[in-house]
């Protein structure tokens, strides 16, 4: 079984969110860069198909050379080979149609996105991806076992959970659920060291067609500050809910 | 041409976001004075849609389609819009909206935007708001498509009446089967869904430990509200992962967000910026959430939210 997982490098959660050049880019002075979480929930999941069934894990980002310290992370963490769709990523669409383009030529049984970056939170790369290729598609996805060809899938849906099934090739939008925070396996000497050894294969682009371009970003208004009652006051916070904020 | 909503229904009986988005896309008609076309999927009350300013519906009434199917569910999307010569399509944010929306735009090689939070700036070329970075920022985002589909973030448009009189047609559509089967679906009966609900109770590692929940599942219940946790409560599990709100949890975008015992992680507010108005209940005035909300209780949540629950169940039964 091969498997693909789509890796995107996001600044850390707890990035301070700033903008230069006019607010038309988004400042990485002193951000780190980490795998996406929703990518990394998928990559372990991986893993453990690696472990347990013997699968192929190859990570892939399209970018440029500053997104290789991820995905020699992610081979630390266990994936086999690394490829670099050699890019600027510009829009989702663009993205899914590199992606695309590639799993043309290689096939995969499976290949595993996030269900959304958490830098630009489009939540297109699969679905968009899945369009391409014609296969199924399970976002949102909570839990995922594979038999013979088969996969038995859960989605988190509003109020509640799907179960699925779907026959393989697929594609999954991983979340948290898919393996919990306590599973994410942190590289360890030994990870790091072979990570150096495997291979980081850089892939020319191919023509793709964004749909979409950013003019420009703004932060949201500063807030005024909080309005205090004290705790043997409450009746006052319910006046202020009810006839100020209009919320109950 | 036109623009084309899909109304979301549960059971035959349209969301609240389906009227969320025909308001939307009734002001988007109106900016580009085109008429507004609705499509619903085995749907009783399509007529609640003439509240909204709908000028047509196109009913589709198809047994296999009582479950959800994201493949199907986008062709019918797509296939209407090609025939009503739809240029911009109108998705909601729910679970199954943003898993839709990326299909359909596939199919009809249309331009797609989530989390969009406003109507357009300008609609030639089309340029709209979107949310990114979990909330943190805003993107102008300039649409390039033939057709561009928007994905409306919920809660930020509200609800627009403007009553029209719909015409109303039903319409037969060839779909191809969706290689992915759904086999069953768990629901939490009796409670309410974070993404549905107007009021979100949030509990933190402040409350000290899951047997102490009852009391926000108390205020919860006075208010009709949704439970929800931090990350630290559902790692632990106290409670379960359905319930973590924040930036790799679920969004949260209701018109009240009371958080109680929760210190305010840069990755929770994140996660319910998008909550209109916010509440702290926290006995550490230190706590960032401070910084973030609207109104703050500096006080022992063991004390101070079985009294407010108290009021709020007198202010409730004065009101009603």
């Amino acid at each position: 079984m091969k498997v693909l997982v789509c890796i995107s490098n996001v600044p850390d959660t707890t990035s301070k969110i700033n903008f230069v050049e006019g607010d038309t880019r988004f400042d990485t002075n002193g951000v780190q860069f980490i795998i996406n979480p929703n990518d990394e929930f998928g990559l372990t999941r991986a893993i453990w198909l690696q472990q347990q069934q013997q699968a192929e894990v190859t990570v892939l980002t399209v970018g440029d050379a500053s997104c290789e310290p991820i995905l020699r992370k992610c081979l630390a963490i266990g994936a086999q080979k690394a490829l670099r769709i050699d890019t600027t990523a510009t829009d989702g669409f663009a993205v899914a149609q590199e992606i695309a383009a590639h799993c043309k030529e290689t096939s995969y049984d499976l290949i595993i996105t996030g269900r959304e970056s958490i830098d630009y939170n489009g939540g297109m790369v699969g679905g968009i991806l899945t369009g391409l290729l014609g296969v199924g598609f399970v976002t949102n996805c909570i839990s995922l076992e594979i038999e013979n060809g088969t996969a038995t899938l859960a989605r988190e849906i509003d109020g509640g959970k799907e179960n699925l099934t779907a026959q393989l090739p697929l594609v999954i939008g991983a979340q948290k659920g898919l393996v919990e925070e306590d599973d994410l396996i942190i590289p360890n000497m030994r990870g790091i060291m072979q990570a150096r050894q495997k291979p980081l294969n850089v892939l020319a682009a191919q023509k793709n067609t964004p749909k979409s371009q950013v003019s420009k970003f703004e932060k949201p208004q500063p807030k005024g500050p909080v309005k205090l009652v004290a705790e043997d006051q409450l009746d006052e916070l319910i006046n202020l809910l009810h006839n100020e904020a209009k919320v109950i | 041409m036109s623009v084309l909503i899909f109304a979301e229904a549960e059971k035959g009986t349209l969301k609240k976001v389906g009227f969320e988005v025909a308001s939307y896309g009734r002001a988007l008609a109106d900016l580009r004075c085109e008429p507004l076309i609705a499509v619903t999927i085995n749907t009783n009350n399509v007529d609640a849609l003439a509240q909204y300013g709908v000028d047509q519906i196109v009913q589709i009434q198809d047994d296999s389609l009582d479950i959800f199917s994201a493949q199907r569910y986008a062709q019918v999307i797509a296939q209407v819009a090609q025939q009503k010569a739809a240029k911009l399509v109108v998705l909601s944010s729910t679970a199954d909206g943003r898993y839709m929306a990326p299909l359909v735009s596939v199919i009809l090689d249309a331009g797609y935007a989530s989390n969009v939070v406003a109507l357009p700036s300008a609609t030639a070329p089309l340029e709209v708001k979107r949310s990114c970075f979990t909330n943190k920022a805003f993107s102008h985002t300039t649409l390039s498509g033939e057709t561009n589909i928007i994905g409306l973030a919920n809660n930020s448009f509200g609800l627009h009446e403007k009553p029209s009189q719909p015409v109303i047609e039903t319409l037969e559509l060839t779909l191809d089967p969706d290689p992915v089967q759904s086999t069953s679906v768990e629901k939490v009966t009796g409670k309410v869904a974070i993404a549905d609900a107007d009021i979100v109770i949030s509990g933190g590692r402040g409350l000290k430990g899951p047997e102490n929940w009852h009391l926000i599942e108390d205020l919860a219940e006075t208010l009709g509200a949704a439970t929800a946790c931090s990350k630290p409560v559902s790692d632990m599990g106290w409670r379960p992962h359905s319930e973590h709100v924040g930036q790799t949890g679920k969004p949260v975008a209701s018109n009240l967000y009371i958080a109680i015992g929760v210190s305010g992680a840069i990755q929770h507010l994140a996660g319910i910026n998008a909550s209109k108005v916010k509440v702290v209940i926290n006995n550490d005035p230190e706590a960032p959430f401070f910084k973030a909300a609207d109104y703050g209780v500096v006080g022992d949540a063991f004390k101070v939210v079985p009294e407010l629950t108290e009021k709020l169940k007198a202010f409730k039964s004065q009101t009603h």
